[in-house]
């Protein structure tokens, strides 16, 4: 048994937080919260190029580091405790993932290696309004040349180069590689709950682009993208989950009231003592989940989905807690409790809500317990 | 990362697959959950006489003890083999999980010669006399009264829900010698013959119907000073070794699952209603949650580490979880659900059967309340509970 990361693995996590701890604080976040022209944090992003982690598991051939996705786990954890203000999952998990996964020999040594570089900032457009988007009913089309339709929203829509957009074509999906900077563009930022992760709506209009893949199969690489960022941004709300268990411990155990510390209280004890059994799931999931995606296993649907379910739950429980342990200090601006409020919430519903998951992962169950 | 054994671990699990195949038959469907009764009782003694012999009884013991001088991970292994087949273990798992290692660590030469090899060998089996009406989850609470007269001690008072206590051979009694000393102070333990006068097993009728349980009621029961376990007021120091060792002896739910719900809902049309698929991810994820964390501790035992804390959530997932499908497979049956029929009812009425029991697993070896309390206490570093009864004398505290 061999169910936990290796000592080379848990070396990088360690080297990660400890760079991310110095380079990247809340009081970097909030340079982003507290300035509406900022899209994300520009030093941070530049080191985190530099660190080379975009590459981690993008084959060296293609630029990258060629290490693995049980590494690029472990750095994703320590960028959801930081509440990084980068486009990082966006270009890594969905962007650079839906290369790997549909794009031609030649779009990924064209693209992959600009990635690595940073030259190339990375979207992932799907969402049309409200409700998951269902690859039938797509109002962006693909002609095979040419983009039409609007998306939104679109995490780091507004500072990435290129996207990769899940468009009609004929009567099946595609997914499209698309360059955000030239004719046939047009986006503006919208507003949302977490502003320490950009957004944007796109508007194509008959844009330039190329098909990922074969046409009309856009819905499997759709859910195999969708399957691997599960699972990624399942570790970044797990980093967040026990970073803001860590917090509400914290504070409880400093805090008095009535003459003792607040952590005293079986009422405060037991929230806490849930959270760290949310956090315990969330990690077991993930775990095997991390697993799935680091061996291609036939069981990744029902692991991606049950760590993303796992670490959803756990990191709305935890951030919400959160706030609540810390009192009233707690629903202020200063104090970080909500930037991990905001930041569960757009984890949550990014790449599906847990509704849609539940589905996925009771639908893998029923296909696997009639086989 | 994978779920490979090492070689090692692996030549162990074929040779402890081999012995399972050569004794025992594979579990399916028809097994018991729950088997009792005196045929249960002699089958299982049995078997643990041969696991003795093969060298698989208690494999982290030392050899002189009986054991196998094994790791705790080969104790791992041979808990996932035995429990794919269908292994009478039940009756000995209080004995040698929690008080013959009290009697090792805590006995004289005697008692170990005396004892050890037989309860290991399963001919005799031994229960714990911890709890009582008044002193349940606060444990040291206990008023069973021991009095000194000569070289004897005098027990009266009453335990209960002692599993085992109608078969068991010995037991471990947490009594009060001291009832002025505060309440952790004034406790002493002693090994008591089960067989003998003024001891009165008498099972519990349980809120689920069934009486598997007992209190235990002592009437001027007179044992040797040579039988206690450590020093005059000291048993709370030798109590904690034993629940020490609870957490590792005390075994997950044996109930329904995820999915066996999920048959149950196929079978009887309620798999395509939304709220329940939603429910069913939601008992997935946390059962896998659960599983995936044990491999985690295996894998730390693997490496040569302890065991996390990580133990602890287990029971708090298991019985709330075996409560709520419970709860859920009932009321997709609507009114009919309420018929308990072994005969008629679709699963065998094992739903309805298990949310009677589903009460107990959350109280049993912990209740969810005190399992928290440990985590946030022991896990967290969170501040103990008040304590309004540490320096008071015992027989000053208010009761009720």
């Amino acid at each position: 048994m061999n169910f936990d990361f290796s000592e080379d693995q848990k070396f990088l996590a360690g080297e990660a937080r400890k760079f991310l701890n110095a380079q990247c604080t809340t009081a970097h976040v909030r340079e982003v919260l507290n300035d509406d022209d900022k899209s994300h944090h520009d030093g941070v992003w530049n080191k985190v190029v530099e660190m080379g982690w975009i590459g981690t598991a993008i084959p060296e051939e293609y630029g990258g580091l060629g290490l693995g996705m049980l590494e690029l786990c472990v750095i994703a954890e320590e960028m959801g405790r930081a509440l990084a203000p980068v486009p990082f999952a966006s270009t890594t998990y969905f962007f650079a993932e839906a290369l790997k996964a549909a794009g031609s020999e030649e779009q990924k040594k064209d693209v992959l290696e600009k990635v690595v570089s940073g030259e190339v900032v990375g979207c992932y457009a799907a969402s049309e309004g409200p409700g998951n988007p269902e690859p039938s009913k797509l109002k962006t089309t693909f002609d095979g040349s040419k983009l039409t339709g609007t998306k939104i929203p679109v995490t780091d829509g507004d500072i990435a180069t290129h996207a990769v957009v899940l468009a009609k074509e004929g009567s099946g999906a595609s997914l499209v590689l698309v360059a955000l900077t030239g004719e046939g563009v047009s986006r503006k930022k919208v507003s949302t709950l977490e502003p320490t992760r950009s957004h944007a709506e796109i508007t194509f209009d008959g844009a330039p682009a190329q098909r990922l893949g074969k046409a009309g199969e856009g819905e499997d690489y759709h859910n195999r993208v969708l399957d691997h960022a599960a699972v990624l941004l399942a570790f970044e709300q797990l980093g967040g989950a026990d970073r803001c268990l860590e917090m509400a411990t914290e504070f409880a155990k400093d805090r008095y009231a009535f003459g003792r510390p607040i952590g005293g209280n079986q009422a405060i004890k037991h929230k806490l003592a849930d959270m760290y059994v949310k956090n315990q799931v969330a990690r077991s999931n993930c775990y095997y989940g991390a697993w799935a995606l680091s061996t291609d296993a036939s069981e990744l649907p029902e692991a991606a989905a049950s760590s993303r379910l796992a670490a959803s739950e756990a990191y709305w429980f935890a951030s919400k807690e959160n706030i609540q342990t810390h009192g009233g200090m707690g629903f202020t601006w200063e104090v970080d409790c909500h930037l991990f409020y905001r930041r569960a919430k757009l984890l949550a519903v990014q790449a599906g809500s847990p509704k849609v998951w539940k589905e996925k992962l009771v639908s893998a169950l029923e296909r696997k317990n009639a086989a | 990362m994978d779920f490979n054994d090492t070689k090692e671990e692996a030549e162990f699990r074929v040779e402890a697959r081999s012995f399972l195949e050569k004794h025992l038959k594979p579990k399916d469907a028809n097994s018991p959950r729950r088997p009792s009764g005196e045929d249960f009782l002699k089958r299982a003694k049995e078997w643990q006489k041969t696991k003795a012999e093969g060298g698989f009884a208690q494999i982290t013991w030392p050899k002189e003890w009986g054991g196998r001088g094994g790791s705790s991970m080969q104790q791992v292994i041979w808990n996932q083999e035995e429990s794919k087949f269908d292994a009478p273990t039940g009756p000995f798992t209080i004995g040698l999980g929690m008080c013959v290692p009290t009697v090792i660590a805590f006995g004289s030469d005697e008692h170990k010669k005396r004892y050890v090899e037989k309860a290991l060998r399963g001919e005799e089996i031994w229960c714990q006399l911890f709890s009582e009406p008044a002193a349940g989850s606060d444990v040291a609470g206990v008023k069973t009264r021991a009095i000194k007269d000569g070289d004897e001690w005098v027990i009266n008072g009453q335990k209960v829900w002692t599993t085992g206590a109608h078969f068991s051979d010995y037991g471990i009694v947490l009594t009060r010698t001291d009832p002025k000393a505060p309440k952790h102070k004034g406790l002493t333990m002693f090994i008591v013959d089960m067989h003998q006068k003024g001891v009165e097993a008498k099972p519990i009728h349980q809120a689920s119907g069934g009486r598997e349980f007992n209190e235990v009621y002592f009437t001027d029961v007179r044992i040797p000073d040579s039988d206690r376990l450590g020093e005059v007021g000291d048993g709370w120091k030798v109590a904690l070794v034993t629940l020490m060792n609870e957490r590792l002896a005390v075994g997950g739910s044996p109930g329904p699952d995820w999915k066996e719900i999920m048959e149950y809902a196929r079978d009887t049309g309620s798999l395509s209603d939304q709220a329940f698929r939603e429910k069913l991810a939601d008992w997935y994820v946390a059962a896998q949650g659960y599983s995936l964390t044990k491999f985690r501790t295996q894998t730390a035992l693997s490496r040569g580490g302890t065991p996390g804390p990580e133990n602890s959530i287990g029971k708090i997932i298991t019985a709330n979880q075996l409560q709520d499908i419970c709860n859920s497979a009932i009321e997709m049956q609507d009114h009919y659900g309420i018929m308990n029929d072994t005969d008629t009812m679709p699963a065998n009425a094992l739903f309805q059967q298990s949310f009677m029991w589903a009460p107990g697993l959350r109280i049993a070896g912990g209740t969810d309340e005190i399992l928290k309390n440990i985590i946030a206490e022991r896990v967290l570093g969170l501040p103990q509970d008040v304590r309004v009864d540490k320096k008071v004398p015992f027989d000053e505290l208010k009761q009720g």
